[in-house]
């Protein structure tokens, strides 16, 4: 697995970790090609079927990223988001998932550094952690 | 003080005793309706009933095995919006958690219902029950009845109690408005009546029954049953986790699912109007099935099984009271109760609820605090 590259689905919310990207972009930060960004207005709307989709698919790590707490703006979607994906993480490692597959982070608008630090990082760990179980199997 | 009674019992005839109490319920002037299960004319299936008439409750079954669906569904039909009078619903303990359920998720209304639970003695699977109860569905009920007070727990004429009865530690009706008690009672002489509401205690009141106590005995008995189905539900849960701890096993676990979707049909807290999976959004494009297909080589049609399960497992987990109606609607025998209650068990824990116990628990879902599960942020 010299040459593993890792897939990373992100859902990423329009008015913080998005504009954090935009703005790695612009400042022309480098960050690993791995991360498909999937643009949402808001964490909050990431049902988690949206994660298992994309686990079943054969993303090797799942990424849900927002504003930070208090700074949602819609008031409250990221509190939301992060009971979700503490629900998948009840669930998801019963069928052998490891928890480092799905993660969620809050970046912010002017966190440009931070989202490419971030993404290099996520990249990293799951080099280590090897390609996902789903990928490798047929899943009906 | 908390009314506790008894309801007479003669002859040693449970049912005509039942009967004789729902008669005195429909009697009452604030009670228009109620319902029970009952069996029906043409066929010895038990089905929950509205009655009106006191005279056709001949026939009332609340002590059969046969549990085709879930009453809280039902139940919800008649008490969404109000009906212009109060109905009392006589239901097992599993669907009067469903219904707390559903009441939670604004589909349903306590306000015009008093809930009457009875201590529940287990059921068949449906197959299993048209098995046992031959063409004579009244005897039928009595035999189940007397080998179950008997302690013959598990099986009985060579057919087994529905795996979810076996692991069930909620068969007592704690729930309830009203709780009429079996086990632990002399049931040669009465069934034990409890209010457990200011709504139970006033309906209770009205009737009149003699005054009782609880027997010594009943609590001994219900611990001793709630250890018995505590190791079942335990041993169910290691080898259901066992039988499913990847994604090709559980692709395996779920291998003779045909996507008929009955187990969600059959979910009394499968609260969504429309499914998602039965919308447009899975009726993908001739095309993308071919693209699938050619980015593995092969898929198995139907597609999105797993998929489907999954999402339902995060979609109401958090409230299965494992009635085990999806496991009796399915097909082709996939134990779908045994992993629903797996991971209902895990995703109820984590968020130190219990599905159907009170109105007064918000769904996990619908709520949050601003300084939790901090644990879940960050790499
Ligand atoms: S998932 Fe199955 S056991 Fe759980 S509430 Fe629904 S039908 Fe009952
Ligand atoms: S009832 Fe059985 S076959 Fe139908 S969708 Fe559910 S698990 Fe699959
Ligand atoms: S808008 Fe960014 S998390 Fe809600």
């Amino acid at each position: 697995m010299e040459n593993f590259e890792p897939v990373i689905v992100a859902f990423v919310c329009n008015w913080c970790t998005y504009t954090a990207a935009d703005l790695a972009g612009t400042s022309r930060l480098s960050y690993p090609k791995n991360v498909r960004l999937i643009r949402v207005m808001c964490t909050g709307m990431v049902d988690p079927q949206y994660v298992i989709k994309a686990l079943l698919e054969g993303a090797d790590g799942v990424l849900v990223s927002g504003c930070h707490p208090g700074d949602c703006h819609y008031i409250n979607g990221n509190y939301k988001a992060r009971r979700r994906i503490k629900l998948l993480k009840e669930i998801l490692p019963q069928f052998g998932f490891e928890p480092e597959r799905l993660r969620l982070t809050w970046i912010g608008a002017s966190d440009g550094i931070q989202f490419a630090e971030i993404m290099r990082e996520l990249v990293t760990e799951l080099k280590e952690l090897g390609p996902s179980q789903a990928k490798l199997k047929m899943v009906v | 003080m908390a009314i506790t009674a008894t309801i007479n019992v003669k002859d040693q005839d449970l049912l005509g005793s039942l009967q004789t109490f729902c008669t005195a319920i429909l009697t009452q002037e604030d009670i228009r309706a109620i319902l029970v299960p009952q069996r029906q004319p043409m066929k010895s299936m038990v089905m929950p009933t509205l009655v009106t008439a006191p005279e056709q409750l001949d026939g009332i079954d609340p002590l059969s095995p046969a549990f085709p669906m879930n009453g809280a569904k039902v139940l919800a039909k008649l008490t969404r919006k109000p009906s212009g009078g109060k109905i009392a619903a006589l239901l097992r303990p599993c669907e009067i958690r469903a219904f707390i359920e559903l009441v939670k998720l604004k589909q349903a209304r306590t306000e015009d219902v008093v809930l009457i639970g009875i201590d529940c003695l287990g059921a068949l699977r449906n197959t299993d029950y048209f098995r046992f109860a031959g063409n004579d569905a009244a005897a039928a009920t009595q035999r189940f009845y007397e080998g179950m007070l008997a302690g013959k727990e598990t099986a009985l004429d060579g057919v087994e109690l529905a795996s979810a009865c076996k692991s069930c530690e909620h068969s007592i009706p704690d729930a309830a408005d009203i709780a009429l008690g079996l086990r632990g009672v002399d049931i040669g002489t009465g069934i034990l009546a409890q209010a457990q509401s200011p709504a139970g205690e006033a309906l209770l009141a009205q009737l009149n029954l003699p005054a009782a106590e609880v027997p010594k005995a009943r609590e001994d008995a219900l611990a001793r049953l709630l250890e018995a189905r505590t190791a079942s539900r335990d041993q169910m849960f290691a080898e259901t986790a066992a039988a499913t701890d990847s994604v090709e096993k559980l692709s395996n676990y779920m291998a003779n699912c045909v996507n008929c979707y009955n187990c969600r049909v059959a979910c009394p807290v499968c609260y969504c109007k429309e499914c998602v999976f039965v919308t447009d959004v899975f009726n993908h494009d001739p095309a993308q099935y071919l693209r699938w297909a050619q980015r593995k080589g092969a898929i198995k049609m139907p597609t999105d099984t797993v998929f489907y399960h999954l999402t339902r497992l995060t979609h109401m987990s958090t409230a299965c009271v494992g009635c085990g109606q999806c496991s009796n609607a399915c097909p082709n025998d996939i134990p779908v109760m045994e992993l629903f209650r797996l991971v209902g068990q895990r995703t109820q824990e984590a968020f130190a609820y219990e599905a159907g116990k009170s109105v007064d628990e918000s769904p996990p879902m619908s709520v949050f605090k601003e300084d939790e599960f901090q644990e879940v942020v960050g790499l």
